[in-house]
C-alpha cells in the first residue's frame, strides 16, 4: 500500500466499563475507498468520530495525514470533510448560507467561498434550491446538501457515517452516484454503512466490525470469495417445518445457515442444490437463487443478521 | 506492523504540512469565525433584535421617567428618579439579551439545531465556539446598550461627562451574567423546564432585587446579601457611579468590576470544560 492517509493500531475508546472499540488496526490508502461495515452499536461511529479528529483515543495509535490528532486536531480537520450521521446543518440559515458560513470556518477568502458554493449547490443538484430553508429541503436533499458543505474546503478524506440511512431508494441512487464521481475524481472516502449493497457498490475494500473488533477485512469480493459461496439458495418451508428440512438437507451444499422463516443454502450452484432437495423428497414453498453478498459474510463471521 | 510504521514518510508529510498550514488561520481567528456565523443567523429575528433595542427603553422611560418619577419628585441620593433609574435600565437591558442568548440557543446548539458539533468536525475547537457565541453576545449587548444610553440622554438623564462608561459597565454586567448562565445550560441534555426556572428563580428575582427601581438600602437587612450576591446590582451600581457620579468608596466601586469580572471568567471556564466534554467524548 502507498503511504497511508490514514493509520490505526490497537485503536481503542472506552466509556467507563463499556468499551466501544477494542483496539482495531487498520489502514486507509490515498484516494482509497474505505468502509466500515457493521451493525448498529458495533463502534462505526465512535471510530469515524476518532479519525475526524473530535472524539479523543483511550488507547493505541491513530495517524491522520502523518499527524496525531492528539496534538494537530484543526490542523488534521482543515483536510477533512464530514458527514454525520444526523445532519446538523443551521436550520436557521438558508441553504447557500450553510456553505457560505461554513467555508469561513477553514479561514477560506470570501470570494472563493462564493465560487465553490454555487459549483457544489450545482454538484448537489441544488441550484434552484439555494435560497430556500433547510427545513424545507426533503431528507435526500439536506443530505446532499452536507455533503456539498462537507466538500467547501475541498478535502483530503471525506468521511460518511451512514450516508443513506433514512433516505428512500431514488435518493440513495442519487446519492450513490454522487459519492461515485467523487471516487473517480480521488478523494479518499471512508464511510460507515450496515447496508451490503451500499459498501458492494462504494467501497473498494472494507472491514466488518462487530462489537468494536474487526472480523474480518478485504475486498467485498474477496471476502465473499473467502467467507461465503458462489451462490446462495433460499428455500422456505412455513416457519415450524424449517428445522425439520434442515435435518434432511444436511448434506446439501457446502453449508446451511437455517433463519427464523428461510433456509439459506451456501453452494457453488444453487440450481442443482435446489435439485438435489428436490430429490430429497423436500417441496420448499418458495425458492430462489442468487449471488452471495456480504449480508452472508456477516452472517458467517456473527452468527447474526446485519439489520435487526 | 509496529508504531514505527506511523512515522509519516516523504508523501505524507507534504499532506501533514499542507494540513499544519491550513490549520493556522482557524486556530487564530475561529472565534471570529464563530461570531459571524452567529451573527448571521440573527437575520431571522432581528425585526425583534431592534424593537428590543429601541422599544424597550422608550417604554421603560415613559413609564419609570414620566410616570412613577412624578410619585418621587424629591429624586433618590440627590438625583432624579429618572437619573438614578436609568444605568440600572441599562444594566438590566444587557442582561435580559445575555438570558435569551445564552438560554435556547445553546442547548439548541447540541440538541435541536446540532450546529456546535458541525462547527467542531471543521478545524474549530469547543472553546473557540463558546468564544465565539460570547463575542456576538458581546456586540448585541453593545450595541443594544448604546441605543439605550442615547435614548437616555435624550432624556435628560446622564448628568456626569464620564457618563458613556456606563455603557461598559452595562455590558460587562450582561456578559458575567450570561458566561455564568451559559455554564449552566450548557450542561442541559433533556428540556424539562428549566429555562422557565431560570427565568422565574434566578433572572426576575434579580431584576427586583439588585436596587433596580429602589437603593438596596431599603430593603430589610437579612434580605440586602441578595443584591450583594447580585451581579445585576454591582452592574448597576457601577453604572451609576459613571452616570451620575454615585458616592460611594473606591473600594466598592473596584469590588463592583472584580466580582463581575471573577464571574465572567469563571463563567466562561466553565462553559469551556462542557462544551469540551459533550463535543470531545
Amino acid at each position: 500500500m502507498p503511504h497511508p492517509v490514514i493509520s490505526a493500531r490497537q485503536l481503542t475508546k472506552t466509556y467507563g466499563d463499556f468499551t466501544a472499540v477494542a483496539g482495531i488496526d487498520f489502514d486507509v490508502a490515498p484516494g482509497e475507498s474505505f468502509g466500515l461495515l457493521g451493525p448498529n452499536g458495533a463502534g462505526k461511529s465512535t471510530t469515524m468520530r476518532m479519525v475526524g479528529a473530535v472524539s479523543t483515543r483511550t488507547a493505541g495509535e491513530l495517524s491522520i495525514l502523518g499527524l496525531d490528532p492528539n496534538q494537530h486536531g484543526p490542523d488534521i480537520r482543515s483536510q477533512l470533510g464530514v458527514v454525520p450521521q444526523q445532519d446538523n446543518l443551521d436550520q436557521e440559515l438558508r441553504v447557500r448560507d450553510n456553505l457560505l458560513v461554513y467555508g469561513r470556518y477553514f479561514g477560506l477568502p470570501r470570494r472563493v467561498i462564493a465560487e465553490r458554493a454555487d459549483a457544489l449547490l450545482e454538484f448537489a443538484q441544488l441550484t434552484d434550491r439555494a435560497k430556500a430553508k433547510v427545513d424545507d429541503l426533503s431528507g435526500g436533499m439536506k443530505r446532499r446538501l452536507t455533503i456539498a458543505r462537507a466538500l467547501i474546503n475541498e478535502p483530503r478524506i471525506l468521511l460518511l457515517d451512514e450516508p443513506t440511512t433514512g433516505l428512500d431508494p431514488q435518493a440513495r441512487h442519487i446519492l450513490w452516484d454522487r459519492l461515485f464521481r467523487l471516487k473517480e475524481r480521488g478523494t479518499t472516502l471512508v464511510l460507515t454503512t450496515h447496508y451490503m449493497d451500499e459498501a458492494e457498490q462504494l467501497c473498494d475494500r472494507l472491514v466488518v466490525v462487530d462489537k468494536g473488533q474487526i472480523m474480518a477485512e478485504g475486498s467485498p469480493a474477496a471476502l465473499i470469495r473467502a467467507y461465503s459461496s458462489k451462490e446462495v439458495l433460499e428455500v422456505r418451508f412455513g416457519s415450524d417445518k424449517n428445522a425439520e428440512a434442515a435435518e434432511r438437507m444436511a448434506a446439501v451444499g457446502d453449508r446451511l445457515e437455517v433463519l427464523p422463516d428461510r433456509i439459506l443454502v451456501y453452494s457453488e450452484n444453487g440450481e442443482a442444490s435446489l435439485e438435489a432437495i428436490t430429490r430429497l423428497g423436500l417441496e420448499p414453498i418458495t425458492s430462489l437463487v442468487r449471488r452471495s453478498s456480504l449480508e452472508d459474510v456477516f452472517l458467517r463471521l456473527t452468527g447474526r443478521s446485519l439489520i435487526e | 506492523m509496529t508504531a514505527a510504521d506511523l512515522t509519516p514518510t516523504a508523501p505524507a508529510t507534504t499532506d501533514a504540512q499542507r494540513a499544519l498550514a491550513a490549520g493556522i488561520a482557524p486556530r487564530r481567528w475561529g472565534s471570529w469565525y464563530i461570531a459571524e456565523h452567529r451573527l448571521r443567523g440573527m437575520r431571522g429575528y432581528l425585526p425583534d433584535a431592534i424593537f428590543q433595542s429601541f422599544g424597550n427603553p422608550l417604554i421603560y422611560l415613559f413609564a419609570l421617567g414620566v410616570g412613577l418619577a412624578s410619585l418621587v419628585p424629591q429624586g433618590v441620593g440627590g438625583v432624579t428618579y429618572l437619573q438614578f433609574v436609568a444605568p440600572a435600565l441599562m444594566a438590566t437591558a444587557a442582561m435580559t439579551i445575555a438570558a435569551n442568548e445564552t438560554s435556547y440557543p445553546i442547548m439548541a446548539g447540541f440538541k435541536w439545531n446540532p450546529i456546535f458539533f458541525a462547527m467542531n468536525a471543521a478545524p474549530i475547537s469547543p472553546a473557540q465556539i463558546v468564544n465565539g457565541t460570547m463575542i456576538q453576545l458581546a456586540i448585541r449587548i453593545v450595541v443594544t446598550v448604546a441605543i439605550y444610553f442615547g435614548i437616555i440622554i435624550l432624556f435628560g438623564a446622564v448628568p456626569s461627562p464620564a457618563g458613556w462608561l456606563a455603557i461598559l459597565a452595562a455590558t460587562l454586567t450582561g456578559m458575567a451574567i450570561g458566561a455564568a448562565q451559559a455554564s449552566y445550560t450548557s450542561t442541559i441534555t433533556e428540556d424539562k423546564g428549566q429555562m422557565a426556572m431560570l427565568q422565574r428563580f434566578a433572572i426576575t428575582p434579580l431584576f427586583l432585587f439588585s436596587g433596580t427601581f429602589f437603593p438596596l438600602e431599603q430593603l430589610p437587612l437579612w434580605l440586602q446579601p441578595l443584591g450583594w450576591a447580585s451581579p445585576l446590582w454591582h452592574g448597576t451600581e457601577l453604572g451609576r457611579v459613571f452616570s451620575y457620579g454615585l458616592e460611594e468608596p473606591l473600594w466598592l466601586t473596584v469590588t463592583h468590576v472584580g466580582y463581575l469580572v471573577t464571574l465572567f471568567a469563571v463563567g466562561l471556564w466553565a462553559t469551556h470544560r462542557h462544551f469540551a466534554r459533550r463535543l470531545n467524548k
